[in-house]
């Protein structure tokens, strides 16, 4: 229930609509997703960011709370660049899981 | 010249003619449905080709060249490019001269199929008249330079080394088929000929053969099962082909002509990428020169491999290599066909990620920046070099040193090219940055754009339409100040190794100004594979699904080939090199830039 009172926007989960089958799907297909430390050195250089809210690292905080439709559209804007592939500092292979994930959750509720 | 058979027939042109007959319907078909496929224009252009005397000059020189003579696999190798033209030349002027005989001495049998074929069981002919022992020898020549280069074929089978291949594909079930039916063709066919060389007449090679075999023979019963087998091998072969690689024969001459009219490929399978897909000859050539083989895991991701797929329609395998490929172009310069891979890959990615989401509505919202005075150079760092932010400095550093009047684009960052879309296959979505970016560019009133990123600057040359505008790599540019005296460089003795970027050499051509600039700066060393074949620094963003690992180890691969004459420093032009190169190297490495910048007097 929101009062309107706090200060953030609600972050609370249904978990009836909590879908945690995609997510597995996507961690079986890209176990990469699972190393992301949240560290948002991806976010930090990346260039559509400066355009438009775009973030792999809350797509995948939003991804692990089952918002899915947050999550992508934080990852819309992207322009496949490539910068956060080379500033990872755990290795993940950014641009493969990008569309990974757009594929997966292309019709997320 | 007198008919042996009368009536022109005998029973064992059977087997052939159901081969050829089969091949040319099945040949008939095929063109048809690639026409069919190929986009309503491109078919304009095709036929439009046909009518315009300068491509019609280049096609025929291109096929002669690549098709009969093979200059292409002797610019690689001098002995692999003898054996293949000695057997397609070779088998070609048989072909011709079977048919000028026919025309000059039993004209009543042009356009049989078989006759000029089996011509020497059909006809006698003495070979002391000039024009038995004229032809009968041109014919023994060529057959002679044929088994010559079946024997090379047959020693490579066992040794490639020898012909300066690591590596050969594996062939498959059709392709071995054909492949010895081809061997056995032209043995066969010096029996089948010295046999009736005694009847028929035949000359230097026919002639011992049949005296050889006359000695224990003692009879002519042997000149049947000959024919017959040479007939059943060549019928085989043409029933194989199809199938085989040997299919390239014929669809390189359609390749040719669809490329010189300017078509590209637009869907993965069908059209002008058929074309290419049936012209891949399987040679191998791509297995030694694609940088991800440093592993032997890795080999079936081979552009041999990723295309034999696409013919067997292996959606799953066909995916997994589109990919993996790094998109480094190596395979398609070396190819001796000139397929270009890396197209229908890239358009095989577009049919898995052309239908996902995408939303850069922010475009509308970017404006040009409205300006003072109007420069006439434009600098375009690109996203990469932001992340090496030493190689705008240096840049910086050369502008003001030449005086130059610049404008730098994209110093707050800016849009992405385009390009790392394209490789994705993400097509529609890269038209749009493109569009932006060329508004934005053409607004700025520009007369030179100078890049950092060649990954920026291959797709401004191929894909941006900018009238008016001179693209120059920033190798180029600091080249042109240096011929031009704008700055002074100080020359001492360190020793340089230049990496050709994939993009910039491979991709854009640009080969010997980045040299020039290096040797101005000390003295410039050799790489063991450079220019053309330069390896892949393992960082590109051409490859999709490629990890950490695999990518460390082409890096080091690359390295290695650099420091082969252990330069002091590793010389590069692309910020995603450099970075790459740094994480790995024991050599220090810097950009072209940099390089100068710090030299600079």
């Amino acid at each position: 229930m929101d009062f309107g009172y706090s200060l953030s926007p609600s972050s609370r989960i249904d978990l009836d609509l909590f879908d945690r089958n995609r997510f597995n799907t996507l961690a079986e297909i890209e176990p990469d997703v699972l190393k992301c430390m949240a560290c948002g050195s991806c976010t930090a250089t990346c260039t559509a960011g400066k355009y438009a809210k775009n973030s792999l690292r809350s797509a995948i905080l939003y991804l692990q709370n089952g918002q899915d439709k947050q999550a992508l559209e934080y990852l819309k804007p992207c322009m496949l660049c490539g910068k956060c592939f080379m500033v990872c500092p755990r290795g993940i292979n950014t641009r493969h899981l990008i569309l990974s994930i757009l594929k997966i959750y292309n019709n997320a509720k | 010249m007198r008919e042996r058979i009368a009536g022109g027939y005998d029973n064992f042109v059977i087997p052939f003619m159901i081969g050829i007959i089969f091949l040319l319907v099945y040949l008939f078909i095929g063109l048809i449905r690639i026409l069919k496929h190929v986009p309503g224009e491109d078919r304009k252009r095709l036929f439009l080709s046909f009518v315009n005397p300068k491509i019609i000059i280049k096609d025929l020189r291109d096929i002669i060249c690549d098709c009969l003579l093979h200059v292409k696999i002797f610019k690689r190798n001098i002995l692999l490019g003898y054996m293949h033209a000695s057997i397609a030349f070779g088998w070609f002027m048989l072909i011709v001269i079977g048919h000028i005989e026919v025309a000059l001495f039993v004209p009543q049998r042009n356009g049989s199929l078989y006759y000029p074929v089996f011509y020497r069981f059909f006809v006698a002919e003495q070979n002391y008249t000039l024009k038995g022992a004229f032809f009968f020898f041109l014919m023994d020549f060529f057959l002679l330079i044929v088994l010559g280069g079946v024997g090379l074929a047959m020693y490579k089978r066992v040794r490639s080394i020898a012909m300066g291949m690591r590596r050969t594909t594996k062939p498959c079930f059709a392709d071995r088929v054909a492949l010895y039916c081809l061997w056995s063709i032209f043995p066969l066919r010096l029996l089948a000929e010295g046999f009736t060389a005694g009847i028929s007449g035949g000359s230097f090679l026919t002639k011992p053969v049949n005296m050889l075999f006359a000695n224990f023979f003692g009879n002519d019963l042997n000149i049947y099962p000959t024919w017959w087998a040479y007939s059943i091998a060549l019928g085989l072969f043409f029933l194989a082909m199809p199938f085989s690689r040997y299919m390239h024969i014929p669809t390189e001459v359609l390749l040719i002509v669809m490329r010189n009219a300017g078509l590209k490929v637009t869907r993965p399978r069908k059209g002008f990428a058929e074309a290419e897909i049936y012209s891949c000859s399987s040679c191998g050539i791509c297995l030694d020169a694609c940088p991800m083989n440093v592993q032997k895991k890795n080999i079936n991701y081979s552009s041999v491999y990723f295309i034999r797929f696409l013919r067997r329609h292996n959606t799953r395998k066909i995916n997994e290599i589109a990919d993996k490929c790094l998109m480094c172009g190596k395979c398609v310069v070396l190819c001796p066909v000139g397929v270009e891979s890396c197209n229908i890959k890239m358009a095989q990615r577009g049919t898995v990620t052309e239908k996902l989401p995408y939303d850069y509505s922010y475009l509308q919202e970017i404006h040009a920046p409205v300006k003072e005075k109007k420069e006439k150079v434009l600098y375009f760092a690109g996203c990469m070099t932001h992340l090496t932010p030493s190689i705008i400095k240096s840049m910086q550093k050369i502008f003001e040193a030449a005086g130059e009047d610049y404008y730098f684009a994209d110093s707050d960052g800016g849009l992405c090219c385009g390009r790392p879309l394209m490789m994705a296959g993400k097509k529609e979505a890269a038209k749009e940055l493109i569009k932006k970016n060329s508004e934005l560019f053409m607004a700025s009133g520009c007369e030179t754009i100078v890049l950092s990123c060649p990954i920026c600057l291959r797709v401004f040359k191929e894909e941006y339409r900018l009238p008016g505008i001179k693209l120059l790599h920033h190798t180029q540019y600091i080249d042109s100040l240096i011929k031009e005296g704008r700055i002074s460089v100080n020359k001492d003795d360190t020793s340089f190794v230049y990496h050709d970027p994939c993009e910039l050499g491979r991709g854009c051509k640009i080969y010997d100004e980045p040299r020039n600039v290096v040797a101005a700066l000390g003295e410039l060393r050799h790489a063991s594979k450079e220019k053309k074949e330069s390896i892949c620094c393992g960082g590109s963003v051409g490859s999709l699904t490629l990890n950490f690992d695999d990518r460390a180890k082409i890096t080091r691969e690359s390295i290695k080939a650099l420091t082969v004459e252990n330069p002091d420093k590793i010389i590069t032009a692309c910020p995603l090199c450099l970075k790459t190169f740094s994480d790995q190297s024991m050599v220090p490495v810097n950009d072209i830039a940099e390089a100068v910048a710090e030299k600079i007097a």
